[in-house]
């Protein structure tokens, strides 16, 4: 990698002269430039996150009225299961990625990320594992359909469909390891003179230790979906109960990985929140180094808290009161979070813009998520509600309106910066209000619809709960056209708009808004000095 | 050292470490089964001892309904008798017939499952067929036993139950995924 990256830095000698990339597509295909690479990685999320929302949309359709009407039951288990798939390694995961392209090395003064070329496999190994994805819907017996988790033992009867999700989820693996390599070894190494750790913005701070949490997990679930990729094709009995193996113990090893993983996808939303909440309530982050090690409690607690996802297994009661102590402890860290935030705007001269918006929206309704976690975290109530609609308002509080929010307050906030134009405001705020009305209409009634019984995972349901299905479908259909809002602004935004300057929004005080509007393709060249 | 000699430095670290937790995920494999051999969750294949001496509570009759299945393998596997009336604490054996209807010798594994699942706490097996694998010689047939007991602790509420076996083919020629890949209905 040495090499390479003593390449990367000849190599740009010689093209002094010209700033500018390459034109047409082997731009895109041979770009080391973490700009490129950042943007494909947004524009690949946009696209999954589209298609993942297909799916969502064909399932609401489906469960708008009891009954089979729209389509078989078994598409139906494999929409749910590739739309839970698409969404957590397809959108959310890659459109972090995207932002830590394009931010941390604008943030920490550094020209590029550490291994360009590494940076551009990464990227590049996506799109085939996507396709792998998408293909395995054509084929015998169509995509995997036993749930985003792939539980054996119907991960290990099911036809080929299952293999091409293990070899997508190896694919995607392998890019997520690299990518956090990359991420480790350019805020660790390369950050500008001056820039102590405990000066970094909170962006890069969340994204460091994320990386750390992929790096610990990633390689955990490879080595999940090996042993079931053995177990289907070459005699192993890891997980099969006849060769003396055991189901429940794919469960294990898979939340091994899988809880961490739900903080893989929100430690970075946390991040970007630290960074807009400061900056349109125009005073610094309160508590600084608190919000630092409440996010690496929160990573570490997060290794110790898997059974909580398994609580109906049989497991021992102690096991279950481990679990379910160590689960609510995670709403300690947490909490210093959400209360740090609250008084960063205490007595804060705030304003309302499309960024703040989707922050302060993130931070109510991801409350509520946090909340109905520590609901599902007590074990007789777990009990109840296991594999119910509850836990699917849960996860889509902390996932669409945590996670999602968050990815689209940054993706406003720093749209002027990477396009050179400010986003029409009046749009954005549109896509705001829609997005938050259709987002409650369509998960809110779900915790209802939980409590009251109805199951996950089903194409048909009994009579009484058709009203809150209508009424989730509803706000399903019209938070999913919503979204054709956001695609609008940023090709609007893209093409024209005001001129945005260097400091474009008043109160951001991170490096990347000294440098102008639209950051030129190659920053930092000499690195700045921090005071 | 230069800034790229650092990177390579940490990228060689880091990598250790994720090939390493690469084979941490297969450790786990042996750590649990140790940990449920300590803790004596789902020790399928070791049979119960007796340790004090239990009651016979002859006031109290409970039925046993014993249930037989094969999955991918060519057995005729049943029991000798549907069900058995039983008290609480006392010893019964009961006999189970499997008939191996190929012209080859076919290896199985049998795996007992319990209805209602609470049963699964109060039943204490000291000999069972299922402990170990079952080798039949083409066109075999074998007589084995289930030795049982089912403590008095058992809640009152439950009268009936089910104890059900079903053999597994563990041949690798033919395995079991194969079979049910074939039988699945899309």
């Amino acid at each position: 990698m040495a090499a390479v990256h003593d390449d990367h830095a000849h190599g740009h000698g010689h093209e002094h002269e010209h700033h500018g990339p390459p034109s047409g597509i082997m731009r895109w295909l041979t770009t080391t430039n973490h700009k490129d690479i950042g943007t494909m990685y947004l524009w690949f999320s946009f696209a999954m996150f589209l298609s993942g929302g297909v799916m969502a949309l064909t399932i609401r359709a489906e469960l708008f009225q009891p009954g089979l009407q729209l389509v078989a039951p078994e598409f139906f288990n494999q929409l749910t299961t590739m739309h839970g798939l698409v969404m957590v390694f397809g959108a959310i995961m890659p459109a972090f990625v995207g932002f830590a392209n394009w931010q941390i090395p604008m943030m920490i003064g550094a020209p590029d990320m550490a291994f360009a070329r590494m940076n551009n496999w990464s990227f590049w190994l996506l799109p085939p594992a996507a396709m792998l994805l998408m293909a395995s819907f054509f084929v015998p017996g169509g995509a995997g359909a036993g749930g985003w988790t792939f539980y054996p033992p119907l991960s290990v009867q099911m036809g080929m469909g299952m293999d091409m999700m293990i070899f997508a989820v190896h694919i995607l693996g392998a890019s997520s390891i690299m990518g956090s390599i990359n991420i480790i070894t350019t805020i660790l190494n390369m950050r500008a003179p001056g820039m102590s750790l405990m000066k970094m913005p909170m962006f890069v701070w969340t994204w460091l230790i994320t990386a750390y949490l992929l790096v610990l997990v990633m390689p955990v679930l490879a080595g999940t979906v090996t042993m079931l990729l053995t177990d289907r094709h070459f005699g192993t009995n890891f997980f099969n109960a006849a060769g003396g193996g055991d189901p429940i113990m794919f469960q294990h090893v898979f939340w091994f990985f899988g809880h961490p993983e739900v903080y893989i996808m929100i430690l970075p939303a946390f991040g970007i929140i630290s960074e807009i909440l400061p900056t349109f309530s125009r005073k610094p982050l309160f508590g600084y180094s608190s919000m630092v090690y409440a996010t690496a409690s929160i990573a570490i607690l997060s290794c110790t808290v898997w059974a909580h996802h398994m609580f109906t297994v049989g497991m021992p009661v102690t096991a279950q009161l481990f679990f379910m102590y160590a689960t609510m402890l995670i709403a300690v860290p947490t909490g210093v979070k959400i209360f740090n935030w609250t008084a960063t705007m205490w007595q804060g001269s705030m304003t309302f813009e499309t960024p703040m918006l989707f922050a302060i929206g993130f931070l109510f309704l991801f409350t509520i998520g946090g909340f109905s976690g520590v609901v599902c975290a007590v074990v007789p109530v777990d009990i109840q509600v296991q594999e119910t609609y509850y836990v699917i308002a849960h996860f889509h509080y902390v996932l669409v309106s945590g996670a999602l929010f968050a990815l689209f307050a940054g993706a406003y906030y720093w749209l002027p910066k990477w396009t050179g134009h400010m986003y029409d405001e009046s749009l954005g705020k549109w896509h705001f209000w829609m997005s938050m009305v259709f987002f409650n209409v369509t998960f809110f009634v779900q915790h209802f619809l939980g409590l009251a019984g109805m199951p996950r995972r089903v194409p048909d349901y009994a009579l009484q709960f058709a009203d809150f299905n209508m009424i989730s479908s509803i706000g399903a259909f019209g938070f999913g056209f919503s979204q054709l809002i956001f695609l609008a602004v940023v090709l609007k935004c893209i093409r024209g708009g005001k001129k945005a300057e260097a400091r474009v929004w008043e109160g951001g005080t991170s490096l990347e808004w000294t440098l102008p509007s639209p950051a030129p393709y190659h920053t930092w060249e000499t690195p700045p000095v921090i005071k | 050292m230069s800034v790229a000699q650092a990177n390579t430095v940490i990228m060689k670290k880091l990598l250790i470490f994720s090939v390493a937790m690469f084979g941490f995920g297969f450790a786990l494999v042996p750590f649990y089964e140790k940990i449920c051999e300590v803790a004596g969750i789902n020790n399928l294949l070791q049979a119960d001892t007796l340790t004090e001496n239990v009651q016979v509570d002859t006031s109290r009759w409970l039925t046993v309904e014993l249930d037989a299945n094969t999955r991918g393998l060519p057995w005729q596997f049943k029991p000798m008798q549907s069900s058995v009336r039983i008290h609480p604490g006392e010893l019964v054996q009961v006999m189970y017939e499997v008939r191996n209807n190929s012209d080859r010798e076919v290896v199985g594994q049998a795996i007992p499952s319990y209805s209602p699942q609470l049963l699964a706490k109060h039943l204490k097996k000291l000999e069972c067929f299922c402990f170990s694998k079952q080798v039949l010689k083409p066109n075999e047939v074998r007589q084995m036993p289930v030795q049982f007991m089912i403590e008095p602790g058992l809640p009152n509420d439950v009268s009936v139950m089910t104890i059900s076996y079903t053999f597994f083919a563990l041949n690798s020629d033919s395995p079991v995924t194969d079979t049910v890949s074939k039988a699945k209905p899309i």
